[in-house]
């Protein structure tokens, strides 16, 4: 037990020795910290209520020390407004991406580990999938659910399964081939225990970096559905929703669209740097 | 090489009809009958019934689906607006040649832009070219394509005035919905023509031909290029589904008349058929295109040619 436990912090140190390396990838980790931090204590930034309180006599006032961003239409803190928007658009990423994985991770681990009838059902399936681009699938889920934060999530994760699956499929044929896996059959253990114990914590490694890629594409496709007005609707301080509405006031308060607007690339760009610095720090082959 | 084509045109058909049955299933489970969107709640709940009956709505899923997809192949129908009441394909030929042109001049520009820059990226690695050319491709990578949109817009259309901001009359109002669609795809093709290109390189062939005292350019071009260009070429297919999804958002943001408004709209006037017919006609062509890209493939590579010589199996 302590033997496997010192092999585990071990192999964790090693990772973060080669990840440490890579400067562009610490400068996505401070970011995303940053960004997790913004989420995690919006409260205690900036209330709640700022989001709220429309001050009549503050409409659409340019960034200053009362408001570090400006005002909204209505008068409401843009910052405060940011700041919690940060909840929603880093939830619906890690959320989708989290559920996407574990769909994608079962099915695609039974088509590549039984193969035969379960594997070309599931691979018809996804081919259909596969031909309508993620978006309409997105839009299509949308329509007929309705727009909300449920149906936001439930349309993007829908959109990002069959990827996974196909990923996840391809990463299992290649680690059923080893050795160990027919060890470990000829020994009578379960169909399971083989999927879970043996053969994707061996495939983890491209596993956790496209999780880490796949987030940054659901940050930015939640935005751009709430944008759209298929996803968060306003008030709700979602970025995607912030730009939708202030794209009327464009020509006379430009900082209504900058703000909200480099959040998405920051925390995009943070999850697509991390997920780079993974790749290189996750793989063993590269060991020097 | 025939027996391959034949297979893989034969294999489109379950598919695109796996397609529409996903489609409709997915749009069937929109609360409310057809009558009661129509008629709005208030209507008598006989005329509500009897307009059902007249859609043929009260028949079970799979009869309506049979028929929707019977008047498809049959009459080239794909049902009519329940806001309009004029045939659906209608309103989606009036829109279609906006998204197509504004998908067509963004995947031509992100071509043109991400290809050769990743490969002089490549050529030239750790150059101070390869340094911008990979962070300004990150960067865009991760801009929201409405956003950027939204920037050029208020750059251009608003402060210059150099062009129009909204609308799809001439082809200047294709200059901005393009640049924004296609700075995302050009960014992605970029990095993957950039790694393929630098895979090749490392490999045996090219440092032969190097040993035989072969010219850069000539290596690059003779060489390095038809290799690398193979993954990319692959992802094409994928490349124009991201663009279809970036002309959808950026029709938006220009208030351009397309296929993506013509959707959203729709969905907001709860206009099932609409919504439904645009999807599948978008989902067919994009099925189309992975179809000509697989056979394009295979025909470049000719190692797929062999691997399919003896009517091999159409997936990996």
């Amino acid at each position: 037990m302590s033997n496997a436990g010192k092999k585990r912090n071990s192999q964790l140190s090693e990772i973060w020795r080669r990840y440490k390396k890579n400067k562009a990838a610490m400068v996505g980790l401070v970011i995303l910290v940053i960004i997790l931090f913004l989420a995690v204590f919006a409260d205690l930034i900036v209330p709640y209520s700022k989001c709220i309180d429309q001050i009549g006599a503050e409409r659409l006032q340019g960034p200053s020390l009362k408001h570090f961003f400006g005002t909204d239409e209505y008068g409401r803190d843009l910052f405060a407004r940011v700041i919690h928007g940060s909840r929603y658009s880093l939830f619906i990423g890690v959320a989708t991406s989290l559920m996407a994985l574990v769909i994608g991770a079962v099915l695609g681990a039974s088509a590549g580990y039984f193969g035969g009838v379960v594997d070309t059902v599931i691979c018809r399936i996804i081919d259909v999938f596969m031909c309508v681009p993620p978006i309409l699938l997105s839009l299509a889920v949308v329509a007929a659910l309705g727009t909300s934060m449920r149906n936001l999530i439930i349309a993007i994760t829908v959109s990002c399964i069959p990827g996974n699956v196909r990923l996840i499929r391809s990463l299992v044929l290649t680690v059923a081939e080893q050795d160990y896996v027919e060890a470990a059959r000829s020994y009578g253990t379960s169909h399971a225990r083989i999927i879970f114990r043996y053969v994707l914590p061996n495939a983890m490694g491209p596993i956790i970096v496209n999780t880490t890629m796949a987030i940054s594409d659901m940050i930015l496709s939640a935005a751009g559905l709430s944008f759209i007005g298929m996803g968060i609707q306003p008030p709700s301080p979602e970025w995607g929703a912030l730009l939708s509405s202030a794209q009327q006031y464009m020509f006379t308060s430009p900082y209504l669209l900058l703000f909200p607007g480099m959040f998405i690339m920051l925390s995009s760009l943070s999850f697509n740097l991390v997920g780079d610095g993974l790749t290189d720090a996750l793989d063993p082959k590269l060991k020097d | 090489m025939v027996k391959f084509v034949v297979k893989r045109l034969l294999y489109m058909i379950p598919v695109l009809l796996g397609v529409a049955f996903l489609v409709f299933a997915i749009l069937s489970l929109t609360p409310g009958d057809p009558g009661t969107i129509i008629l709005g709640i208030t209507a008598k709940p006989e005329d509500i019934a009897s307009l059902n009956a007249q859609l043929g709505y009260d028949r079970p899923f799979f009869i309506r689906f049979f028929n929707y997809i019977g008047d498809i192949i049959f009459h080239f129908d794909l049902g009519t607006s329940y806001q309009s009441r004029e045939p659906v394909i209608d309103s989606i030929l009036a829109r279609f040649p906006n998204t197509l042109k504004l998908t067509i001049f963004s995947m031509s520009v992100s071509s043109v832009i991400g290809i050769s820059l990743g490969i002089l990226s490549a050529v030239r690695q750790y150059s101070v070219l390869d340094h911008v050319c990979v962070i300004t491709a990150l960067i865009f990578a991760c801009i929201p394509g409405f956003w950027l949109g939204l920037m050029l817009l208020m750059l251009f259309s608003l402060k210059l005035g150099w062009l129009p901001p909204y609308g799809a009359g001439s082809l200047r109002h294709f200059i901005l919905p393009t640049i924004t669609v296609s700075m995302t795809s050009a960014a992605g093709l970029l990095r993957l023509t950039r790694s393929a290109m630098l895979e090749t390189i490392r490999q045996e062939y090219i440092r032969t031909a190097k040993a035989k005292g072969a010219s850069e350019k000539r290596i690059i071009v003779r060489h390095a290029l038809r290799n690398a260009m193979i993954p990319v070429i692959t992802t094409l297919g994928t490349s124009f589904g991201a663009s279809l999804g970036g002309a959808i958002i950026a029709e938006t943001v220009f208030a351009m008349p397309g296929m993506g408004t013509l959707i959203t709209t729709a969905i907001r006037q709860k206009d099932i058929p609409t919504v439904m017919g645009a999807t599948l006609f978008l989902a067919t062509l994009f099925s189309l295109i992975i179809l000509i890209v697989d056979l394009l493939y295979a025909f470049i590579d000719p190692r797929i040619k062999a691997k399919y010589r003896n009517g091999g199996k159409s997936h990996e």
